[in-house]
């Protein structure tokens, strides 16, 4: 025998189940009254430093339909490249921008739009420079535990082309797949759960 | 969400978070639970280890908090009303898998009313919604990782899946810890339920111990007396590593 590590485990996850939006997103469900605004709704104020910009997510299931019960959470620096978490030693992030969002897709057409800023370049741990991304968050109804993904920008091939993390995906063709096209103000980030174009997913 | 709202006292933590355990945590792919056949990715998930981008993580304040939003009882009740069904409290930590307590962390909780009902259009259950029960909570945990709710304990309720399948009583638990890659939904069991066992939800869990690890206790000693029952549940989110020799070359 040996002394034991004394360790535990981590609570196992479950589903969000259908009425995720209950407990998450109450006021996007009609029960008003218990909180002032659905946390997470609004990323941005009149201050907020950097590039406006739109993002339309829809996450799509193995049989070509997007899920209308899904809750997608999104997580990223600010414009200077700073997390709004005390976990991040570089500096202050603006104070007037959470780094994090999150949303319902729409219950007809399976759709949600972030209003957020560009983020900055952060760190890779070993000092090289990351393009800039979005740390995304996925559940819903038969997911039984939470999905992580990214989104990159389309319009930053340059930065794109030398990130760490994608440099990291073995089967080329699959990078598009995090790589969100822009349009306008918008970038549009389909996520696939299944088939040809399945989104790559980390087990981070 | 500023750096100011994060307890004082501690130093924050920047070591990466221990792997997560998949043969633990239900796998993607369910058939016994069959909205999980087409949401399941197929593909291998890509590991990663932990960059800024998983290590850090929101930080809510207390300030986001209403007197209420603990108090399921109350928090949509009419006034004067409060919500029917058995008043419990469930109480516990949030620890992490180090044992130690996760402070400040945001907990949101959801749950059918007493008959097992939601409050959602998406609901067609014939168990009647209670007018005086919302079904939605959310608290933040203290310095050592305590948090307390006060509710109704849910009912069972049936749900399209195989002909006959049936919930356990339940309630949804969301929550953040410190970092992104903490971030955790499960669902709280009650001790002595028998229908733990035969729910398909339950059961894309392989291993008894990780489900009997989301059943709560009954704790007679913490009850309030005269007024609600208590539960206990302790929530565990992922270790970080310590790192007193660095060995890592830290960002910019
Ligand atoms: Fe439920």
């Amino acid at each position: 025998m040996v002394q034991g590590l004394s360790r535990l485990k981590e609570s196992a996850s479950q589903t969000a189940g259908p009425y995720v939006h209950i407990g998450l997103t109450p006021n996007f469900v009609g029960i008003s009254g218990v909180y002032e605004r659905d946390l997470g709704a609004a990323m941005v104020a009149d201050k907020t430093k950097g590039e406006r910009i739109r993002v339309n997510i829809r996450v799509i299931d193995g049989a070509g339909s997007p899920l209308k019960d899904a809750l997608v959470e999104i997580w990223q620096a600010d414009a200077a490249g700073i997390y709004n978490s005390p976990s991040d030693l570089r500096g202050s992030a603006d104070p007037n921008f959470t780094g994090w969002g999150r949303l319902p897709t729409d219950m007809t057409t399976g759709e949600c739009m972030f209003e957020t800023i560009k983020p900055g370049r952060v760190p890779f741990f070993d000092g090289r420079k990351m393009a800039p991304h979005l740390t995304v968050w996925i559940v819903a109804r038969g997911i039984n535990i939470g999905l992580h993904t990214r989104m990159y920008f389309g319009d930053e091939e340059t930065a794109n082309a030398e990130d760490p993390v994608l440099m990291r995906i073995e089967q080329r063709e699959r990078v598009s797949t995090l790589v969100a096209p822009r349009d306008g103000d918008i970038y549009k980030f389909d996520i696939h759960l299944q088939g040809m174009n399945e989104t790559v997913f980390f087990d981070i | 969400m500023t750096k100011s709202r994060f307890p004082a006292n501690r130093t924050p933590e920047i070591g990466a978070f221990f792997q997560r355990d998949r043969n633990w945590h239900p796998p993607a792919f369910t058939p016994a639970y069959k909205t999980s056949v087409l949401r399941s990715p197929q593909r291998p998930l890509l590991s990663l280890d932990n960059t800024l981008s998983e290590l850090t993580g929101p930080v809510f304040g207390h300030n986001i908090l209403g007197e209420l939003d603990n108090d399921l009882i109350y928090n949509f009740a009419g006034p004067g009303e409060s919500a029917i069904g058995p008043r419990i409290l469930v109480y516990g930590r949030v620890l992490d898998e180090r044992g130690i307590g996760v402070a400040g962390a945001l907990l949101e909780i959801w749950q059918a009313n007493a008959g097992g009902r939601y409050r959602h259009k998406k609901e067609t259950y014939l168990a009647p919604l209670d007018p005086n029960f919302g079904g939605c909570g959310r608290t933040i945990t203290g310095e050592d990782g305590s948090y307390c709710f006060r509710t109704v304990q849910p009912g069972p309720y049936p749900w399209p899946n195989g002909p006959n399948d049936w919930r356990p009583a339940h309630i949804h638990f969301s929550i953040f810890g410190h970092g992104f890659a903490q971030r955790l939904i499960t669902q709280m069991y009650f001790e002595g339920d028998p229908m733990i066992w035969r729910c398909p939800i339950v059961r894309t869990i392989n291993d008894r111990r990780a489900i009997e690890g989301l059943t709560a206790a009954l704790d007679m000693e913490a009850t309030m007396p005269m007024d609600a029952r208590a539960y206990k549940f302790d929530i565990v989110l992922r270790g970080r590593r310590s790192t007193p020799f660095e060995n890592r070359i830290e960002g910019s």
